[in-house]
């Protein structure tokens, strides 16, 4: 399957020379990622590794100090999470990224609001379009809630995480990127959203993986990526390395 | 219980409401001189001053901040705005330049919040100060003397509705809360002040510039507390440096017991709408009974208390109830 992916002519994504400064921490060391379209990547390694550091910087959150990134071979330059979700990148967080007092509807949409009327910050929201492509989108996903105004807060972390899915979905992602969204699940729910990510590799979508927990990301990347201190150590097929050796290479 | 009668308890200023009518109803029967014409047009007075306030600070409180300078606000905008008309500005340029400064202000109270990040409790204390000094600098020791031939109809004339004569105000005060009720239930900006204080992470995540969105709600609220004031000083057509002193505390009372919770994300414009009501109700039922005045504080104090005890308690009964 990775190769596959590898031949597959340009990649979705791919980053050359990535440098990050945290003031006198040299966090992201010349570091090079691409991923190709419907692959899965498992990016594993120890806290400080600087796993997290490429992530929020492929989703807006941080900027680069040096390097560069290029989305389907044309170079761009992500300022802001607003600018990742508009090149098609969408994030799950740990958390959820959810308002939990506001309903599934709002969250949905959530700083992308179908209007009415105006323009975005002065606009009128079309509340009916939302309430019906918000429960489209979970039915897309699998996923059967009470009701689009339902507030988040009565849903558990797996429905939370479902709705995320189905939201990234919903705008047409083209890299997901899933970062630690199996902590604090069930086993029930992390399995479903392991199933979500194996679902939609099937619709082309590429997905890049972290967690702590080797054994959730083994079995459903095609490539793994491993880093530690700011570098990466290593980029090979999944089939190629087992879990064991995996938890050596990091630990 | 029905999926709706849940939301209608889930509703923020649920609780004022329940409080509200019950107490009137109370008052009424207890007191046959409260529900008469006289009185109730009395009540309605000051209303459209403290509610316009309250309503922004309920707007900042959602969004997550704080603004203990409205008061000062309260007292400043009018205070430049009657100097001005002194100096023989045309009135409107004159209100529109009493407005502009407390724009500025929140505008103040937002960047040094912000990008020096220190908590907005601390910056607008400091501006309440501030401002409170720039009004009594600017009275010059002794207070202008308000122009007394002004026509203030528009603003705070009497409306003969027949049974209750309220001030025009009061539906200067309609309008503004029809509108930011408007603005924070259908608005896209709307949703964006709740998702800003309900959860500034995912907003931030989301793509929110959160810091825009409590910017212009820091000036939102100190541009209604400027137009406050001058409403007030215009009503009794007086302007005195220490007008509106205590009055951040009233608003945020009246916030608090509409329903709005301090950390933010959660609360509505009816609430502090209602909340406004209940507070004035409590004064007017006080100085009716003949009660000693100094009992009003303590009446105050203890609805707050109420309010949000029984607001807690409906909102998890609420989320109790799975359908």
């Amino acid at each position: 399957m990775s190769t596959a992916a590898n031949t597959a002519g340009e990649p979705i994504i791919k980053c050359v020379g990535l440098q990050k400064w945290y003031g006198a921490v040299h966090a992201l060391k010349n570091v090079d990622f691409h991923a190709g379209r419907g692959e899965v990547i498992g990016l594993v390694g120890d806290n400080g590794a600087g796993k997290s550091t490429l992530i929020k910087i492929l989703s807006g959150v941080h900027t680069q100090d040096q390097g560069d990134i290029f989305i389907e071979g044309r170079s761009v330059s992500i300022t802001g999470p607003e600018v990742a979700m508009g090149l098609g990148i969408e994030t799950i967080y740990q958390y959820t990224a959810m308002v939990p007092e506001m309903s599934i509807a709002q969250n949905f949409f959530i700083g992308r609001e179908p209007l009415k009327f105006g323009r975005p910050g002065l606009g009128i929201v079309d509340r009916a379009k939302m309430a019906r492509e918000a429960m489209e989108g979970l039915r897309g996903v699998g996923l059967h809630l009470r009701g689009p105004d339902t507030p988040v807060k009565a849903l558990s972390g797996g429905q939370r995480q479902g709705v995320a899915i189905a939201r990234a979905m919903h705008f047409r992602s083209k890299v997901l990127i899933l970062d630690e969204p199996t902590n604090h699940l069930s086993v029930k729910e992390t399995n479903k959203v392991l199933d979500h990510v194996v679902e939609l590799k099937g619709l082309g979508v590429t997905s890049i993986f972290i967690s702590h927990n080797l054994h959730h990301i083994h079995p459903i990347s095609d490539r793994i990526v491993a880093m530690a201190r700011g570098e990466k150590i290593a980029d090979l097929p999944a089939g190629e390395i087992s879990v064991d050796e995996m938890t050596r290479m990091i630990s | 219980m029905k999926p709706n009668v849940r939301n209608l308890m889930a509703r923020p200023e649920m609780a004022a409401l329940l409080i509200f009518a019950a107490l009137f109803v109370a008052f009424s029967f207890i007191n046959d001189r409260f529900f008469a014409t006289g009185n109730m047009t009395v009540y309605l007075q000051p209303i459209p001053e403290l509610a316009i306030v309250a309503m922004g600070i309920t707007i900042l409180i959602i969004a997550g901040e704080f603004d203990l300078s409205v008061g000062s606000v309260f007292g400043l905008s009018p205070m430049v705005t009657v100097l001005l008309m002194q100096a023989g500005w045309p009135v409107a340029v004159a209100i529109l330049a009493g407005l502009v400064l407390a724009a500025l202000i929140g505008l103040a109270n937002g960047l040094i919040t912000l990008r020096l990040k220190i908590p907005s409790f601390i910056a607008t204390l400091g501006m309440l100060f501030m401002a409170r000094s720039l009004a009594v600098v600017l009275a010059g020791g002794f207070p202008p003397v308000f122009p007394r031939e002004l026509d203030v109809s528009w603003l705070v004339g009497r409306l003969d509705l027949g049974l209750v004569a309220p001030r025009v105000s009061l539906l200067y005060m309609i309008a503004i809360a029809l509108a930011l009720g408007f603005v924070l239930r259908r608005m896209d900006f709307g949703h964006w002040i709740y998702a800003t204080g309900g959860h500034p992470q995912a907003a931030r995540d989301m793509g929110i510039k959160t810091e825009r969105v409590k910017i212009a709600c820091f000036m939102l609220c100190a541009t209604l507390a400027g137009f406050a004031g001058i409403i007030q000083s215009f009503r009794v057509k007086v302007i005195v440096p220490n007008l509106g002193t205590g009055l951040e505390m009233q608003a945020i009372a009246a916030a608090v017991i509409g329903g709005v919770a301090l950390t933010g994300g959660v609360g509505s414009i009816l609430g502090a709408v209602v909340g406004t009501l209940l507070i004035a109700m409590i004064e007017n039922i006080l100085i009716l009974s003949g009660v000693n005045a100094n009992w009003f504080m303590f009446a105050v104090g203890a609805m707050i208390v109420v309010a949000v005890v029984l607001n807690t308690q409906t909102r998890l009964k609420a989320e109790g109830m799975k359908g």
